[in-house]
């Protein structure tokens, strides 16, 4: 591990206990890969090895809510690409060596002073804007009391009473293989604060390292209402602000790296009950399919006490996620309410938008994917097909450039989601990383569509396009691919067939019509795979059948 | 007659009314003052010579470029007069050890025929809660005990910038929380004056150095009078700006929505040059204000060129509430003089009442001490300064923060965290900034129907040292004269306007005046004649006095 390193001051290396550590306010994150694939909650839940099925664990979880009604709401806190941090000018490159994207002013030394990074404001309004919110025209920054070594000023900037936006909504598709179902979930405010370091422990657990390089860097936390009640749908929320941010180009939304974090409170009480139950605190889950699997066990955990008539067992706890043990456990209990002690930040001053200022962003917001999908849907794709194709705003773009070229719908989404989508799977790449570019997939379309070629040939153009590029004209012409659509020349090439294999045409007139595919197999090599396959087989029929 | 009360301006003040009424249009020569002083003031030593305070910035320009004296000899000149006062003053916490070195650099500068910048040689000295690069920077605390910054504060690489020499960091109370330097983590400054009084606070290894000459002018910081009433103690012209004209970049924040850097020099010309060196925008500070900074010097002209009336059309006000009970008969004579003075000179002077005024002080305690316990909190021990080391995380921040901090500063922390907490935030904080603006208010108020407000600087003049250590409430009381103005976040100037009997040769008494927003200018150009045309006063303290004369 990397030793601590601090520019111009004292290097001492800080040490500190495992007892310590469970004072913590905020989760800490287990980050051990990184992955810059993005999936839609359930995509990567049929990626990931469960012990329970998706649809059985749904099932279970059907079953419980009969009775009982779970209540969750999600804090989420979004990394702000920003060139720089929140009050600083150093960047952040996730991954860097500790304590090397530190200065004197994000590592809180006497004497600094935070000036604000205006991109942070125009994030903010943009993510305000897309979650249908209400912007704050005034509002103003507040400081967050507490102790942890992780903060070097020993309070976090953000924003209190008058946070940037307020009382949105988002909404969503579920996936159909879960049932599907469009859902709208409340947004309660929208803040603006920044990140704290992360203290990094060492093998045997008897001492901490504190690195900074994440301290400062801006973050927009989102507040949900508790609209939400199950794991799949607390999940799909997290999913639609992960594409919403990428969208915007706010964040990379990255969940293993810890650029989009969620914490998940959850209650249950029975049907009919007006009052919340207790609610929970669920911390450390670093991906979609775990917050599911994570809030159905809890869900199920407090269910069971209920049910037992031991519902006074659930307590006001933050609880983690066992990725390991698929469970939750006992982090900390919380005794009583913590005093932060905000008081207005008086080293900025405050936060005013004017109305020039965020109609600019509004009018620059691109369709976003709640919009993008019910597009889509009217053009007549199923809603499966307008999931995948709206889940990456790079796929989505591709298909919209393809179809604007006049290549059919269908037979776009077709493409792009099957060998097109295969391929990048397989070669982990981005739609934007491969040389197809949708101007000759929609001339491939158009292509096959007008029987200038067949599919099979219009496949193999395409992994000639998606690797080397050029244009489908060319490829055509190179290789002399044009398929053979008249009739008197397949059926020179079938007469030529027939001749060449009298024993097989002698057996499939004696009853063996099976051997018609050999035949149709053969006229097909002669025509180098050329012949329109239609009419090849008519011919071929026809000929096979003819009593000669 | 006046013999309980020394004070010379008084006397002055009596006779020259006589002496200039039936000439209304007459000019002010020194000559003349020297007649009128001499035959008042000859048995006072501070009142030997009557010669107004002239610019020693100024002066080391003139000998430096007319080549009379080299930059060197000047700074020897200086260090010399630190190493002999400073057993007894103890101004500085740190004395640089590269002040010669730089004064060789400005003197081959010169003979290079370079440049030079307005502070070139100037021998400056810098409290210790603003960050140096090539110096320890305490903030007067254990804490950050030989804690040095990886940065200059950017009103000192302002001052570099203009050739200044840094010649060392003075003592302060610990990080600006006291109006005595007794609540210093390392020693007590005494007052120049008289070595057993308190020269002020926070800022009084700052005021007692320029008024001992050991340094040409100083920096301080302002929180709630922590310029303006050491300047008044120890007989020295401080200047508290407007919050926003000068980058707190670099000043250990105590509270951060009051604190100001100030300047002290031992006239109001040096404080002007050296105000208009370090103002202005910084982009590392977002209260920083971005207004065109006025040359202020350029306005200060010599005195030969005043007309008989200079102030003529000035509105002044006098705040009633700042002289009435708990204020010392010797100050209240010395302010009363002074604006009969500057009715002489031609001003308007009327009564103001500010009712407001009395509120400040608790207001300006609950949320100076609010910000404070929040400012302090990265005295952690985690990274940098003091660290009391320790098994378990919470006994490292106690033992580190109870070790590191002195009593002052853990008061006004518990104090801090007690306004901010839940359910006292609203009685606390909240209503503080209530009364903060009814404060701004009556200050808006006022300003606009007077161009300057005079005050005392304090309601007393430098006490014995140790005299108040013990009843924080009294001490707490002394910074009624300023507090209002941080509140208001206004410019306010102080400068020496007589005495009152006390030590051997008399102490100082300052007088305040408050300016509306950004209006420094006036503040240094009525400052300036006041300052020019004072007579029988001279505020070297007999310490120096001797050496200098
Ligand atoms: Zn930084």
């Amino acid at each position: 591990m990397a030793s601590v390193l601090f520019r111009g001051i004292q290097t001492r290396p800080f040490l500190l206990y495992p007892s310590a550590l469970l004072s913590r306010k905020n989760g800490v994150l287990f980050c051990t890969t990184k992955c810059s694939q993005s999936q839609t909650a359930t995509q990567e839940n049929q990626q990931t090895q469960m012990k329970v099925s998706p649809r059985t664990h749904t099932k279970k979880v059907e079953k419980i809510l009969h009775d009982y009604e779970a209540i969750i709401g999600i804090e989420t806190h979004v990394q702000l690409d920003t060139l720089t941090k929140a009050f600083c000018s150093c960047a952040y490159l996730y991954g860097s060596q500790p304590n090397t994207n530190v200065c004197p002013i994000c590592m809180g030394l006497p004497g600094t002073l935070p000036v604000l990074n205006s991109k942070v404001i125009e994030f903010a309004v943009k993510v305000g804007l897309a979650l249908n919110c209400n912007l704050s025209m005034n509002s103003k920054f507040d400081r967050k009391q507490y102790f942890y070594p992780d903060l070097p000023k020993g309070y976090q900037i953000s924003q209190f009473d008058i946070p940037i936006a307020t009382g949105g909504f988002i909404e969503l598709d579920l996936p159909t293989e879960y049932g599907g179902g469009h859902r709208k979930f409340g947004i309660t405010r929208v803040h603006m604060e920044e990140d704290a370091g992360k203290l990094l422990h060492s093998g045997n657990g008897s001492y901490s390292q504190v690195d900074l390089n994440r301290a400062g860097v801006p973050l927009l936390e989102i507040v949900s209402e508790p609209d939400i009640r199950s794991g799949l749908e607390a999940a799909e929320y997290a999913a639609e602000i992960q594409r919403l941010v990428r969208y915007l180009g706010v964040s990379n939304g990255n969940m293993q790296e810890g650029s989009l974090r969620c914490d998940v409170n959850v209650s249950v009480r029975p049907i009919g009950q007006l009052e919340y139950g207790t609610k929970v605190e669920i911390k450390n889950m670093n991906s979609f399919s775990a917050m599911n699997r994570a809030i159905d066990f809890e869900i199920s955990r407090q269910v069971d006490l209920y049910s037992k008539g031991e519902d006074n067992q659930i307590i006001q706890e933050t609880r983690l996620w066992e990725e390991g043990a698929q469970r939750t456990v006992t982090m900390r209990k919380k005794e009583g309410l913590a005093d932060y002690r905000y008081f207005p930040e008086p080293d900025l001053p405050e936060v005013v938008l004017s109305e020039e200022y965020v109609d600019n962003i509004r009018a620059s917001l691109l369709e976003l994917p709640e919009v993008k999908r019910r597009r889509y849907e009217r053009m007549g794709l199923s809603m499966q097909d307008v999931l995948f194709l709206t889940n990456d705003m790079n796929v989505a773009d591709f298909f919209d450039a393809t179809i604007e070229r006049g290549a059919e719908v269908k037979m776009a989404a077709n493409w792009i989601m099957s060998d097109i989508a295969a391929y990048l799977n397989n070669e982990k790449l981005s739609i934007n990383e491969i040389k197809l570019t949708p101007q000759e997939l929609a001339e491939l379309i158009s292509s096959i569509k007008g029987g200038t070629i067949s599919g099979k040939i219009g496949k193999e153009i395409l992994f000639e396009l998606i690797s080397n590029g050029g244009t489908v004209k060319a490829l055509i012409e190179e290789k002399d691919l044009v398929q053979i659509v008249d009739p008197a020349e397949i059926e020179k090439m079938v007469d030529k067939v027939l001749i060449e294999n009298p024993k097989q045409l002698q057996q499939y007139r004696g009853g063996k019509t099976k051997l018609q595919g050999f035949f149709a197999g053969q006229v097909m090599k002669l025509s180098k795979g050329k012949a329109n396959p239609g009419l090849l087989n008519k011919i071929l029929l026809e000929k096979l059948n003819a009593k000669g | 007659m006046l013999s309980s009360v020394q004070n010379p301006r008084l006397f002055f003040v009596r006779c020259r009314f006589q002496f200039h009424l039936p000439s209304k249009s007459r000019h002010f020569h020194g000559s003349v003052a020297v007649r009128t002083s001499e035959t008042v003031m000859e048995p006072q030593t501070h009142a030997s010579s009557t010669t107004p305070p002239s610019s020693e910035i100024l002066t080391i320009r003139k000998s430096l470029l007319s080549h009379q004296k080299k930059a060197v000899d000047i700074a020897e000149e200086y260090l010399n007069r630190l190493r002999q006062t400073e057993p007894q003053i103890q101004s500085f916490l740190h004395v640089s050890e590269n002040a010669l070195r730089d004064a060789q650099a400005i003197d081959q500068k010169i003979e290079r025929n370079e440049e030079l910048g307005p502070l070139a040689g100037v021998l400056v000295g810098v409290k210790d809660n603003i960050c140096t690069v090539d110096m320890p920077s305490t903030g007067g605390s254990r804490i950050l005990e030989d804690y040095r910054p990886a940065f200059d504060a950017t009103a000192v690489k302002k001052l570099r910038e203009c050739g200044a020499i840094i010649v060392g960091k003075t003592n302060l109370d610990e990080f600006g929380m006291g109006s005595t330097t007794e609540s210093s983590g390392f020693q007590v400054t005494a007052n120049p004056w008289d070595v057993s009084r308190v020269p002020g606070g926070s800022s009084g290894g700052s005021a007692a150095a320029v008024s001992a000459r050991q340094c040409v002018v100083s920096l301080g910081s302002d929180t709630g009078g922590s310029v303006r009433q050491p300047a008044s103690f120890c007989g020295v012209v401080g200047m508290k700006p407007t919050y926003g004209r000068v980058s707190r970049f670099g000043l250990m924040a105590y509270a951060s929505s009051l604190d100001v850097i100030g300047c002290f020099g031992s006239s109001v010309v040096d404080t002007a040059i050296l105000l208009h060196a370090i103002s202005g925008h910084d982009i590392l500070d977002a209260t920083s204000s971005k207004r065109v900074v006025p040359d202020f010097s350029s306005q200060l002209t010599s005195m030969e060129l005043f007309e008989s009336k200079p102030l003529r059309g000035l509105r002044v006000g006098v705040i009633r509430e700042t002289l009435g009970d708990g204020v010392d008969m010797g100050v209240i004579s010395s302010i009363k003089a002074a604006a009969s003075h500057l009715e002489e000179l031609g001003s308007t002077v009327i009564e103001v009442s500010l009712p407001s005024f009395s509120l400040g002080l608790p207001a300006y305690y609950i949320l100076a001490s609010s910000e404070s316990s929040s400012n302090l909190s990265r005295y952690d021990g985690v990274r940098y300064g003091n660290q009391v080391a320790s098994d378990e995380l919470n006994s490292l921040y106690g033992d580190s923060r109870a070790n590191g901090f002195g009593p002052e500063v853990k008061m006004r922390i518990l104090m801090g965290t007690y306004a901010l907490s839940a359910g006292y935030y609203d009685a606390y904080y909240k209503r503080a900034q209530q009364v903060r603006t009814l404060v701004q208010k009556s200050f808006k108020t006022a300003l606009d129907e007077n161009d300057i407000l005079i005050s005392p600087a304090a309601p007393s003049v430098a006490y014995k040292i140790g005299e108040k250590k013990n009843d924080p409430l009294a001490m707490y009381a002394g910074d009624i004269m300023t507090v209002n103005v941080n509140l208001a976040g206004l410019p306010a100037l102080v400068l020496p306007c007589g005495f009152v009997e006390g030590g051997v040769a008399g102490l100082p008494v300052g007088l305040q005046m408050i300016g509306a927003a950004f209006d420094e200018e006036k503040l240094l150009k009525v400052g300036h004649i006041f300052e020019q045309t004072l007579q029988g006063c001279r505020f070297l303290p007999p310490l120096v006095a001797d050496s200098l004369s």
